[in-house]
Order: structure tokens, then sequence, then C-alpha cells
């Protein structure tokens, strides 16, 4: 359950990687990659294991001087997608 | 000419050893001996060259991989070059310290191979005593350290009646995802063809057991499920195509663009000891012959599926009409589909029995 309180990590296997031969961020799994949007790649550098869902969002909020509701809701909606395909897991 | 984009993987057959003599077994016939391996230094410089290059994942296999003594140490150079690290694993050589050295070394995923859902056929596949109890243990080992677990169930005619087991299995052994790995047919496996190849009922039975725990364990276990050849009407991709995604190297140092390519006659496929990995990708004759499109005949060259499933497999091709630049007969579009359809009408009468694999015996001497 991804609410506001929830801490996220990347899921066990899952990492987020530099791939500098092809200039972008890259998500590795087991037998799978994907490269992650704009958006996404923001939220996915906040996600350390540390940081609330509440958290990301206050700093994404300052960063992008956006209202912290909408964010947390996007951000909220996002992670709860990528824990449904095993990326993340709270 | 565009640019060529660089591989993806990287396929590394550390050492044909294994102490398994599956029947199905992907290596070539002629199988390397340990002294003919590359030393460990030389593979770290792959390990190396592969991730300047472009390579993002690394797939460590075999034969057994764990038999090189130096297993720890190139997993540790996999992770230093910033590789995403698979073991491909038979699990019977694995204890808990060797696993969690493994671990703490950058491994970064296990895969493990299981012949049967139960001991007496798994073992009278893979042709090994006491092999399946140590496979569960090395699992157990795995999920302790921390380690994500894929179980790796290669079906065919003999265990693909105990596909529901086998799903059974990962979800007690703790694994993320199951692949049920239809063998394919070549080298070792093309020779027990007969003895392995599934009938159509027991695919269809299959499929649904696939499609059906899908759903029910969504969120739980990812089933990677394909098809296979024998029973397909369009090829598989293979490799994503030749020369496109994947960088396989022998345990003899060889670069090859899929890990069967050395049945194909006519190549000589670049050292990994005289060339970089970029010379061999962009340069090499052997991994330009068979990339893109330009080298097909019909019915592929004016095909729409042409960039979709790259002609299929030029070792299927080669193996089955003697002509590895055909269409793969696995395409009903081939003239050669047939093959297929009297190959699985052979299989239905033929008995069970295996030619294991093994080392070929020392020629005598005289």
């Amino acid at each position: 359950m991804i609410d506001a309180a929830a801490i996220p990590r990347l899921a066990r296997g899952v990492k987020l990687r530099e791939d500098t031969v092809r200039g972008r961020w890259i998500v590795l799994a087991p037998e799978r990659m994907f490269v992650p949007d704009d958006i996404a790649l923001e939220v996915l550098r906040l996600v350390d294991g540390a940081r609330s869902v509440g958290a990301i969002a206050d700093e994404l909020a300052a960063r992008f001087a956006a209202p912290r509701d909408d964010i947390l809701a996007d951000v909220t909606e996002m992670l709860s997608d990528l824990a449904a395909k095993g990326v993340v897991s709270a | 000419m565009t640019a060529i984009a660089p591989p993806l993987g990287l396929l590394a057959e550390l050492t044909h050893r294994c102490p398994l003599r599956c029947p199905y077994c992907s290596n070539p016939v002629e199988l390397t001996r340990a002294a003919a391996e590359l030393d460990t230094a030389t593979w770290a410089r792959v390990f190396q060259e592969a991730a300047a290059l472009g390579v993002l994942q690394l797939h460590l296999s075999g034969g057994e991989p764990t038999a090189r003594r130096d297993i720890v140490e190139l997993v540790a150079a996999a992770a230093q070059a910033g590789l995403y690290t698979n073991l491909i694993t038979a699990g019977v050589t694995l204890d808990a310290p060797r696993v969690a050295a493994l671990a703490a070394a950058g491994l970064d995923h296990v895969q493990l191979s299981v012949q049967d859902a139960e001991a007496a056929g798994a073992e009278r596949i893979g042709g090994m005593a006491g092999a399946h109890a140590r496979k569960l243990e090395a699992a157990r080992h795995v999920t302790d350290a921390g380690l994500p677990l894929t179980l790796n169930a290669v079906v065919h005619r003999q265990n693909l009646d105990r596909l529901p087991a086998l799903v059974d299995l990962a979800l007690t052994l703790g694994a993320g995802r199951l692949e049920v790995a239809h063998v394919q047919y070549y080298g070792w496996a093309l020779a027990n063809r007969a003895a392995l190849l599934p009938t159509r009922a027991q695919l269809d039975a299959a499929t649904a057991t696939v499609d059906a725990a899908r759903v029910a364990l969504k969120g739980r276990l990812v089933i990677d499920y394909v098809v296979p050849d024998y029973h397909a009407h369009r090829p598989k991709a293979c490799m994503g195509g030749w020369g496109s995604r994947v960088m396989a190297v022998s345990p003899a140092g060889r670069a090859l663009p899929c890990h069967a390519a050395e049945s194909l006659p006519g190549f000589d496929f670049p050292d990994v000891r005289a060339m970089s990995l970029r010379d061999i990708w962009e340069n090499s004759e052997a991994f330009a012959r068979y990339r893109g499109t330009s080298w097909m005949a019909e019915p592929c060259r004016s095909c729409d599926r042409r960039e979709v499933d790259w002609g299929g497999c030029r070792c299927q091709a080669f193996a089955l009409t003697g002509d590895a630049t055909a269409t793969d007969p696995a395409c009903a579009l081939s003239p050669h589909h047939a093959l297929l359809d009297l190959a699985v009408q052979d299989a239905a009468v033929a008995d069970g029995r295996f030619t294991y694999r093994e080392f070929a015996r020392a020629a005598p001497a005289g």
C-alpha cells in the first residue's frame, strides 16, 4: 500500500543506473530493463528507502514550485503503478 | 551507413564443465575443455570492454559457471565494471558461504535451473543422482542471502505434464520469476529431439496452465513463457536479431552473435584475446553477416515481419535445411515448415531414451 507515510524502496534486484553510452538513465531488473520517463526518473532518484512518499512530494514541490497536494497525488499514483510492476516495494 | 547500435547484453559462457548431463544442453556438441578456458584477467577485461561498449546486463553462464574456481572474482570484476550481473546456475555446487560470497561481490540476480518438479524425474533427465535436493538447498541459500531468484524450468515431453507442480515449486522456493523454457532444438537437444518434443495436447495444457497461473499469481510470481518453435506459425526473433542486442563469448574466447553460432559452417569467429569487443561488434564480418535484412532471401526479404522476427534462428535454419540463409522452418511461410510437423509425428511414436551430454572421448592412442 503506497500512501504518504509509506517509505518506498527499489525492489530486490532492481537498480537505477546511468546508461552513459546512450545518455540516459535506466531501470535494471532480473531479465528486463526499461527507460523511465523524465518524471518517473525524478521520483525514482528520490526513492532511497529512507524518504517517505510525503517527503518525496515535499522535495519535488519545492524543486518545481508546484502545489504539494497535486504532486503528492501524482507521486502516489506513479509509485503504486511501479509497485504493481514489482519495481518498488513499500 | 547508419551507426551500429551497441549491444544491451553479454552472455559469458565461462566454462563447459558441468556436473549435470542434460540431454538438451545448449552447449555445442564439441565441448571445450578446462585448459582452453579464458583466464580471470581476460574475462575481467572483457567485462570492462562490454560496459564501455554499452552492455548493461551480463549473464554468467556455462556449463556450470560456479565450476570456475574464480567465480567470486569474476562477479566482483563484473560489478566493478558496472554491469547488472545474473548468475545462470544448476545450483548443485552452491553452498551457503559461496552464495554469501557471491552476493557480497555484487551479484544482482540468480537464475536456477530445475529439470523436473520431483527428484526421480529430475535426476533421470539431468543424469546426476542427488541433484534435485541440492538445487532446493541452493534456492534457500539464494533467498537467505537476499538475492532475487528466478526458477528456470526447461520443459519437454517428459516433464511438461508436471508444469502445475513446477509453478508450485517456484512459489515454495520464494522465486519472483519463473521461466518456462521450452527446449530449443539444436546441438544436444537436436540429437535427442524424438525423446523430448512435446505433443500438441501437452502444449495446449501447458499454455492453459500458464494463463491461469499468471492471473492467480499476479503480483507474486512473474511467468515468462514462449510457445515452442515446433508448434509455432512464426519464428522467434532469435537473440533479437543477429548482431543486434546480444554478444556471447564462448569459454575459449570466441565472440558469437548467438551461443549456438559455432554450429554454423564457414565462420571464423573473432577471438576476444585478439580483438576488442567494440571492434568485433562494429567491424567483424561474422557479426555483420546476418545483421539487419539485406542478407535475406524470399520469403523473408519482402515479408512485413522481417524486422519483427529477423528471419528467425540461423542455427535452426541451417540444422534443418542445410542453408543458414534460409527462412527459419518454424515460419509457416518456409517451404520447409512441414519438417517440423514430421518431427512431431516421429516423436509421438519414439521411446524416451536420451543421449546424455558428455565430453568427447579421447581419441585412442596410436
